[in-house]
């Protein structure tokens, strides 16, 4: 029974300047859910907390369930929650297939490994680009391949902060609703953080004031 | 987000920081503790068992105590006054220019250069009966023997001082540089140099402040090395007496408890020294800052002092230079050499026969250098990449600060306690001790050169990989380490080089038993044969060189930019 | 040109020896101890004993022509008794003995890592007094009844201490002064004359600042020339009296200061600074413990042929150096045999060839079979050489509280 993603009472503080007090949200499965707010609002904080990356020089409080299990306590690598930042984040060393293949889960075989692989660069319209370098692709192809990564991944909830801010705005609406149609296809509660209210989908939630400290 | 990322859960490495510094103080303080009793009267192999002070006593009343004393601190404070003065001049002056991207390229040979070998070469240039005089003789000076002019071994320690400050502003220098590559200066300095300042003053007034903390814990390092030199003082400083850290080797070399006991009470004598020079530079600092402010906020574009700097500064670091370069050379010279001398400026025969013949007895010396390099490099460039990785978001510098212990300690303090816990392990004499000591002063340069690098590469890599499912240590292989390949290599080069230059070191804990390149060195300097000192310190001086050129030159570049851009 | 020829295969074998004994130590904690051995056993015993053993012989390394010696010692007792011989090379003396210290102290009465030591004067007698070296030994050695005690009584006493038998006695060093003779260099050959000819050269003379052995030798030897009753130099310094008796002492150093090179304000730190700064020209005489060192630095080149070298009138300080073996030597019985071969005459007339390292035998050359001798008397005899007879005036060591306190009274005039 996937309940999707659950906030509950989340608040995050650092240096004595609480950012976001007692937020509650959920995020149902193939729903996203776009957080708008000025710089220093904390939304890329809660990006953090959520993927279970935060800094330690902040202080958390709350829980946030996942499918109905809670995961505050649990490392990145296990919560199965995947992320996707500004830049697109593929790793320089690797080829594009490698990149994919990265994130296929471990005890998988080779023939299915790159069967996935291929399968997902078809997905995107890249086929025949597994031995290619990021470096060598476009910022459109590579945002499509950096949301194949993540999906490849199988991941429960994804987090996307402000992901297509870098794209061409020629390119951005057409990235835009290749990504939410993954969601929707895969089913996956997602969280959008962004300044574009052109980006959002469907329900908005804006996080407040700005912080004086900015 | 600006700052560093970590993960709350999930640090398998967390324990590794607590791990290294135990495995590096510990024995660190074994080794002070050991020299510690001696200096206390507890010397039971001797014969002397009763706690007792009679060792300050004697060492304060040693007639040559004061002198040695004087001369150490002189040398020390002196050079290092200099050597930073020079350093910050030079960069302040020439930042910018074309003459610096020279003086870089001019800078990385010459860094390589061994202390031993280059106070040789020094000391051959500079004598009487050096390579200058022989130039100038008998055509301009009309001298047909040396002149008796006290140029060397000068009882204040002049020579030695000069020495040690053209030696010393290379490093610092390269220090400054490394530091104002990781700040984003230029565009500052340009506002500056709007506003009227003139280059000099605009980079002593913007970068300076800046970049200071940055080379503060380099410069300390520099100090406590001037004031517990050894090898280089004794080729180029006073015999009668020398300066303490020389002076109390010679208390060791006498077997007979008094002796002994003085050594130890003057080897813990220089742990304090250290501490208290140190601390009175930092007291120096602030007084310098605060006074710098009122400087800085008089407006002045320009003046005597950015002048004055620079000025030394240029020539300081043109001095440095050529005299680093023509010391290679004299040595190169004097290893093809079959015979020079006295008054002839060039050998009067060349021939390979050093080379030729040597070849055999350094082979042994050439493998134990590059054994205990490559280990210790290795060895010290993975503890680094661990304690990096599991120190990520815990505030770097006071780690850092803790593992430069061994280079703020005068070695000779520790070093002989050391020796007696490798003894009582059946160690000492063996490679694994003569390594494990080398990783102690090899680490702190090792993050050094890593510890940027490593913090610069982008946080949200390390968070995509594991959020799509890898641990920390899968990250840290696959994703992390091959992007950080050239600073890897840079870092372990780095580490080769300073482990191919450890003298005392090797000398402790090899009990005397493990000759390496840079022991044979020392051995040479003192004046045996300089055609073998010549070919033992360009040895030692391609050793490293190699070393950093494979690193420079090894393909990583796919490791492209991936710091934060925005 | 560098004499290294000898050093070539036995070397690399010693090296890797060397290196391989790392690990073996690590592991082995200390070499198979055996039974003890008895310095008085039957040599037979002693030397199937030491057959396959390995001895690690602690000497300083600091000259090439020395480490060459070894060298070939190291391959002969490998071919003739099947012993493998490690030369550890230490700059001093003094590590060694800081390693037996801790072995005493830690209770290791075998296994010891080291087996035979090259050792004389003060660092002898102190290692006798903390019971760290083993025997007596020197007297059972088959080669004993070829030593010349008589003509040599420092044999006996090193530095007028009785050895009995815990040394056995390898070569003998003789203060000897050398000199470019192309130069038109007249030499003093006496104490009293250096201070005439200093006073005439200025500059062109100095010797090294004690406590470097050569120095406080050249101060001993200045002590000679102005103490009255030579009979207390063989007992211990009567401290009361030691400012009287060394006044005149001081007092020709005081004068010959000024003279010396850079005006006596800066001291070479050891002897091969001395010798470089014989071959730099910046002195013009220049002094040694091994008689040959002139000849041999002619040999590698580094000092010209015209090089002469002569003993002061009335004799100059001579000594006899020795090889000791540690209480708890793994290899008593091959360290035995190695310092018996030591003793013999084929290693004593290579040990003594000028071309090679030079230093004079502690051998009585008449008890030697006609054979032997003329392995010595055939020896060349190069014109750096001193005047044979004039070696066979020596003056002996004083008793080791003078070193003590020579050293310390010079440093307080002269090194404050």
């Amino acid at each position: 029974m996937s309940e999707g993603l659950i906030l509950s009472d989340v608040t995050l503080a650092v240096a004595g300047i609480t950012l976001i007090d007692r937020l509650s949200l959920s995020v149902a499965p193939g729903e996203v859910i776009s957080l708008m707010g000025p710089s220093g609002s904390g939304k890329s904080s809660l990006i953090a907390y959520l993927c279970g990356a935060l800094d330690r020089q902040f202080q958390a409080s709350g829980t946030v369930t996942l499918d109905g299990v809670c995961i505050d306590r649990w490392p990145i690598e296990r919560r199965r929650v995947g992320v996707l930042f500004q830049d697109d984040m593929l790793f320089a060393h690797m080829t594009v297939g490698e990149n994919l293949a990265f994130a296929v889960a471990r005890g998988v075989g080779r023939a299915e490994r790159q069967a996935r692989v291929a399968q997902a660069l078809a997905e995107a319209e890249l086929t025949g680009f597994t031995n290619r370098s990021p470096a060598t692709l476009s910022g459109g192809q590579r945002a499509r391949v950096a949301l194949m990564r993540a999906m490849l991944a199988e991941p429960r909830a994804l987090l996307l902060d402000e992901p297509f801010a870098r794209l061409d705005p020629s390119l951005r609406l057409r990235i835009r609703d290749f990504t939410f149609a993954m969601i929707a296809a895969r089913g996956v509660p997602a969280l959008l953080v962004t300044h574009d209210a052109q980006d959002v989908p469907g329900q908005m939630l804006d996080l407040g004031q700005p912080n004086p400290r900015f | 987000m600006r700052n560093a990322v970590i993960v709350r859960k999930g640090n398998v490495l967390a324990p590794v920081p607590a791990v290294v510094f135990a495995l590096m103080i510990g024995p660190i303080l074994l080794g002070l503790f050991g020299t510690l009793l001696p200096a206390f009267g507890y010397h039971p192999a001797l014969g002397a068992t009763q706690w007792s002070l009679a060792a300050w006593w004697a060492l304060f009343a040693d007639p040559s105590f004061a002198t040695a004393l004087r001369i150490t601190l002189v040398t020390g404070l002196g050079a290092t006054l200099m050597a930073l003065t020079i350093a910050i001049g030079a960069v302040a002056a020439l930042h910018n220019s074309r003459a610096f991207v020279y003086l870089k390229l001019w800078l990385a040979p010459t860094l390589a250069f061994p202390f031993a070998s280059f106070a040789v070469g020094f000391a051959f240039l500079a004598a009487p009966s050096g390579l200058i005089a022989r130039i100038l003789s008998p055509w301009l000076t009309g001298w047909q023997l040396p002149p008796d002019l006290l140029i060397l071994g000068d009882p204040n320690g002049v020579a030695l001082l000069v020495a040690l400050t053209l030696k010393e502003c290379l490093f610092l220098i390269l220090m400054l540089v490394a530091a104002e590559g990781q700040s984003q200066g230029d565009a500052a300095l340009r506002s500056a140099q709007t506003m009227g300042y003139v280059p000099t003053r605009a980079w002593l007034v913007v970068m300076l402040p800046q970049l200071y903390p940055q080379i503060r814990l380099p410069v300390y390092a520099v100090l406590a090395a001037s004031l517990a030199s050894v090898d280089i003082a004794i080729v180029l400083g006073p015999a009668a007496p020398p300066p303490l850290a020389p002076l109390t080797l010679d208390w060791y070399g006498q077997f007979n408890a008094g002796d002994q006991m003085k050594a130890a009470a003057a080897s813990v004598l220089q742990v304090f020294l250290s501490i208290g020079v140190v601390a009175l530079w930092w007291l120096g600092e602030h007084t310098v800052g605060y006074l710098f402010c009122g400087i800085i906020s008089s407006g002045r574009r320009h003046g005597v002092i950015d002048q004055a700097i620079g000025w030394i500064g240029v020539i300081g670091a043109g001095a440095a230079l050529v005299t680093a370069t023509s010391a290679i050379l004299v040595l190169l010279l004097w290893s093809l050499a079959s015979s020079w001398t006295w008054p002839d400026a060039l050998p009067q025969a060349i021939s390979l026969s050093t080379w030729r013949e040597s070849g055999a007895t350094l082979a042994p010396l050439v493998g134990n250098t590059v054994v205990v390099a490559v280990a210790t490099s290795v060895i010290a460039t993975g503890a680094a990449v661990l304690v990096l990785e599991a120190g990520i978001g815990h505030p770097q510098r006071r780690q850092i600060g803790i593992l430069y212990i061994p280079l703020l300690l005068p070695q000779i303090s520790f070093l002989f306690g050391l020796q007696l816990l490798w003894n009582w392990l059946l160690l000492d004499g063996t490679l694994s001790a003569v390594i494990f000591t080398h990783f102690l002063f090899v680490l702190p340069y090792v993050l050094l050169v890593l510890s940027e690098p490593y913090r610069a590469l982008d946080p949200r890599i390390a968070i995509t990989a594991r959020a799509l499912g890898a641990g920390q240590i899968r990250t840290l292989m696959a994703v992390k380490l091959p992007l950080l390949m050239r600073p890897l290599a840079v870092a372990a080069a780095v580490g080769f080089a300073v482990s191919v230059g450890q003298y005392l070191p090797t000398v402790f804990a090899g009990a005397g038993r493990i000759s390496t390149l840079a022991t044979e060195a020392v051995a040479l300097a003192s004046g045996a044969d300089r055609r073998l000192a010549g070919v033992v310190a360009l040895t030692l001086t391609a050793l490293p060189f190699a070393a950093l050129l494979a690193a420079l030159i090894a393909p990583g570049d796919r490791a492209g930019d991936r710091s934060a851009s925005e | 040109m560098i004499d290294m020829t000898t050093l070539l295969t036995p070397t690399r074998r010693q090296a890797l020896i060397g290196l391989s004994l790392a690990p073996l130590v690590l592991s082995a904690c200390g070499q198979p101890t055996g039974a003890e051995i008895a310095a008085n056993a039957p040599w037979d015993d002693v030397l199937s004993k030491a057959r396959g053993q390995d001895v690690n012989w602690a000497a300083w390394a600091g000259d090439a022509k020395i480490n060459a010696y070894i060298g070939w010692v190291s391959s002969e007792v490998r071919l003739r008794f099947g012993i493998a011989l490690t030369h550890v090379k230490t700059n001093d003396t003094a590590n060694t003995m800081h390693q037996l210290l801790v072995d005493k102290l830690s209770g290791r009465t075998d296994g010891g890592r080291t087996d035979l030591i090259w050792i004389n004067g003060e660092n002898f007698t102190a290692a006798l007094d903390a019971g760290l070296l083993w025997g007596p030994f020197a007297q059972h050695l088959p080669h004993w009844s070829m030593v010349d005690t008589k003509g040599n009584p420092s044999i006996l006493t090193d530095f007028t201490v009785p050895n009995n038998g815990y040394e056995s006695p390898w070569g003998m060093a003789q203060l000897t002064f050398f000199y470019d003779s192309a130069n038109g260099v007249s030499p003093p050959r006496t104490i009293a004359a250096f201070s005439e000819w200093a006073a005439s050269h200025p500059g062109r003379f100095t010797y090294p600042a004690p406590p470097d052995f050569a120095g406080i030798t050249f101060v001993k030897q200045a002590l000679y020339a102005f103490i009255t009753d030579r009979s207390i130099l063989s007992k211990p310094v009567v401290k009361a009296d030691f400012p009287r008796t060394t006044a005149a002492l001081w007092a020709y150093f005081d004068a010959l200061h000024p003279n010396l090179w850079r005006g006596g304000r800066a001291f070479p730190p050891d002897y091969p600074t001395l010798r470089q700064m014989l071959e730099d020209r910046e002195t013009d005489i220049a002094f040694s413990f091994n008689p040959a060192e002139a000849s041999t630095a002619v040999t590698s080149g580094l000092l010209p042929a015209t090089t002469r070298a002569y003993i002061l009138d009335g004799g100059t300080i001579q000594n006899t150096h020795f090889v000791a073996i540690p209480f708890n030597a793994a290899a008593k019985a091959a360290a035995l045999v190695v310092a018996n071969f030591l003793l013999s005459p084929e290693a004593q007339a290579r040990k003594a060839d000028p071309r090679l390292w030079g230093d004079p035998t502690v051998l009585d050359l008449h008890a030697l079979a006609p054979v032997d001798r003329a392995r010595f008397t055939d020896l060349p005899n190069t014109a750096q050489l001193p005047d044979a007879a004039a070696l066979a005036h020596a003056l002996a060591e004083p008793h080791p509280s003078w070193h003590v306190h020579l050293v310390e009274a010079w440093r307080a005039r002269y090194a404050t």
